[in-house]
């Protein structure tokens, strides 16, 4: 039993601090160039004194599903042979929301808000539910053991459940049956010092960036011209800000 | 009052290998059910990304909240020193623990790793309500078991007070563990109030009294050991009040709900227009669960022990019903993330998600009602759990 535990102890550790390196040279080459100069020392933790955030511009004229195709080209999702439609995996999800009295519509891309104060990462009776200290949250597939408390509790319904046995998983985003997942901010590509998926095919219209430094784009621009957040009224403090909700 | 007699059940009948062979099977069956599920993955049950708790957890909870319930008789005796109760007290002990048990087999075995159980048991987080609930479930067991030991073992007779008190805060901080469950879950409507904690203890109380009847009348049926009217009278009278105060809680939730503008939505959903929930509200939870049993508990068919153990099935029932209710109607009643607007996504925002029990998922369930009658089967047949006679000049204290 210890050593199960020991290398699962080992293989938590390797995807907290970065075995995804090995996964650069299996990503697409051309991919690796960009923005490595950023990429993070995977030998030490994520560090506390970055926050990553997102910013997204609804009233941007993108086709906000095209992030939720990079998401899925970028996860390896969307193959599941057996589950119903409301069973398989969606990180990302474009929301259609309408004002009954006005008329007034919009659409919005969601996915997990990356929160300060988790309920996810609170519930989980495990700790798999966690959050890196750059703010990142994601689930430690090895040691979830898929109890979906905190799918209960998620106030966004960011997180799906694996419903079968998956084959011809991506390398960098290891999956499983039996456990939960959620977006993780594509640390893979975060730890390389590249862009989320989403992000890069949003046209701009998603900034990403680090929320604790001043001079970063995204924090000038919320400086600029504010922000929402959804249900801010939970006080959970999420790391994704919408711009025209 | 004569002196009570505890003896053993006879093991060596065929009656009792029926029973245990009944009871074996449900139990074995609902182990398959629940392999069947591993083996595939959950895709073949009607749970889903929007109903990710589905027909295991409505029984497991039922079993768990049941099983601080069913100690209620044994508090009663120990705690507040009714004499009347302390026949019983060996009965309600055991019957808590294998009620806990049964419960706690559907819990595991609906996880998406069980496999993984020992990571649940030796990594915690201490900020989960869910890590408490795993001690205060083993800990339950315990002090349930010490409890029994001192009732049982003459020289630790004395002790029985302490440790009954002991069990009786254990088991209330069990059950409002338990609720918190719930409570904890912000986002959801249906969780969002203080009264969840409150109703599940009284909720425990009608449904593991229920339970308890049931089993007390049939063992003594089928041992053929005299059970009088004495105790069966104020233990069905004791029902009638714990049924009645689940309603006057079920009222107020509503009631509150309906007066604040943020709740309306999930109470007049459930009250009138959610389809199946509001069925299983009016017609199982109500008007089967209990109003009906209320009126064969205190009608004129009170003295009757088939329609008190009518009255006891369709509490349980209505138990079962209620629970389904808050469970997954709670989770089917959409999340608001949006107030006062109009939502749609692939990922079914904005609209009532559609669950339907699969067959396995209900063997499981029932397989859990199987290990708890099972492990009450064999307690009786290995120790003296049962009074030889609950007859009315045993059982009454008064009695000459
Ligand atoms: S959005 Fe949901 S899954 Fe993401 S951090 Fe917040 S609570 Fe957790
Ligand atoms: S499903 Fe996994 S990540 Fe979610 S609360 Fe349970 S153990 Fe934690």
């Amino acid at each position: 039993m210890t050593s199960k535990i020991e290398k699962e102890d080992l293989s938590r550790r390797n995807f907290i601090f970065g075995s995804i390196a090995a996964a650069g040279l299996t990503v697409a080459p051309g991919v690796m160039l960009y923005q490595t100069a950023n990429a993070r020392d995977l030998s030490k933790p994520a560090s506390s004194k970055v926050r990553w955030g997102m910013l997204i511009d609804t009233a941007r004229d993108v086709d906000w599903n095209k992030c939720v195709e990079a998401c899925v080209k970028e996860h390896g999702l969307g193959n599941e042979e057996h589950s119903r439609v409301d069973q398989r995996t969606q990180y990302i999800r474009v929301v259609e929301v309408k004002n009954k009295s006005t008329g007034y519509s919009m659409s919005l891309p969601v996915m997990c808000q990356h929160c300060e104060q988790p309920p996810c990462v609170d519930v989980c009776p495990t700790g798999a539910s966690m959050k890196r200290e750059d703010g990142i949250v994601l689930v430690d597939r090895h040691r979830c053991i898929g109890c979906r408390y905190c799918m209960m509790a998620c106030p966004y319904k960011a997180r799906s459940f694996v419903h079968e046995v998956l084959t011809n998983q991506d390398e960098t985003t290891p999956r499983g049956k039996g456990c939960v997942e959620s977006c993780n901010m594509c640390v893979n590509r975060v730890d390389n010092g590249q862009l989320p998926a989403c992000v890069e095919a949003s046209e701009g219209a998603i900034v990403f960036g680090d929320l604790n430094d001043p001079e970063s784009e995204i924090s000038r621009l919320l400086a600029k011209h504010g922000s929402k957040q959804i249900r801010a009224d939970l006080k959970l403090n999420p790391g994704v800000h919408y711009q025209g909700i | 009052m004569k002196k009570l007699h505890f003896l053993e059940v006879e093991g060596n009948s065929k009656g009792f290998y029926t029973l245990i062979g009944s009871f074996g099977l449900i139990s074995l069956i609902g182990v398959l059910a629940a392999y069947y599920m591993e083996h595939h993955g959950h895709y073949v049950t009607g749970m889903s990304n929007q109903v990710v708790w589905g027909t295991p957890h409505v029984f497991a909870i039922f079993l768990i909240v049941a099983a601080s319930g069913a100690l209620n008789v044994a508090s009663i005796s120990s705690v507040f020193a009714k004499t009347a109760y302390k026949p019983l007290a060996r009965l309600s002990g055991m019957l808590a623990m294998a009620l806990l048990a049964g419960g706690l087999v559907v819990l595991l075995l609906d996880l998406g790793r069980p496999d993984r159980l020992i990571v649940a048991m030796t990594k915690f987080n201490f900020v989960s309500i869910f890590t408490w609930n795993i001690f205060l479930y083993t800990g339950f067991m315990g002090i349930v078991a010490v409890y029994l030991w001192t009732m049982m073992d003459r020289p630790y007779n004395n002790l029985t007070k302490k440790a009954g008190m002991g069990a009786f805060i254990w088991r209330l901080v069990l059950t409002t563990g338990t609720g918190s469950i719930f409570g904890f879950l912000i986002s959801r409507e249906a969780y969002d109030t203080a009264l969840l904690a409150p109703m599940f203890i009284i909720m425990s109380f009608s449904f593991g009294l229920a339970f308890f009847m049931l089993v007390l009348m049939a063992s003594y049926k089928y041992t053929d050991r005299p059970l009088g009217d004495y105790i069966i009278n104020r233990l069905k009278n004791l029902l009638g009040v714990f049924v009645a105060a689940v309603m006057y809680f079920v009222i107020v939730y509503h009631i509150t709900n309906l007066y604040s503008a943020d709740h309306r939505g999930v109470s007049a959903f459930i009250l009138a227009d959610g389809g199946i929930y509001t069925f299983l509200f009016w017609v199982v939870q109500i008007g089967l669960g209990t109003l009906l049993p209320l009126l064969l508990l205190y009608g004129p068919t009170g003295k009757n022990r088939t329609m008190i153990g009518l009255a006891s099935a369709l509490i349980i029932i209505g138990g079962l019903a209620q629970l389904y209710i808050i469970i997954i109607g709670g989770q089917a009643y959409p999340m608001v993330m949006f107030p006062g607007m109009e939502v749609s996504s692939s990922f079914y925002d904005g609209v009532v998600a559609s669950y339907t029990p699969s067959l396995p998922e209900v063997l499981l369930g029932l397989g859990g009602v199987g290990v708890t009658l099972l492990l009450v089967t064999i307690s009786v047949a290995a120790l003296k759990f049962l009074p030889v006679s609950l007859a009315d000049d045993v059982a009454n204290p008064h009695a000459k």
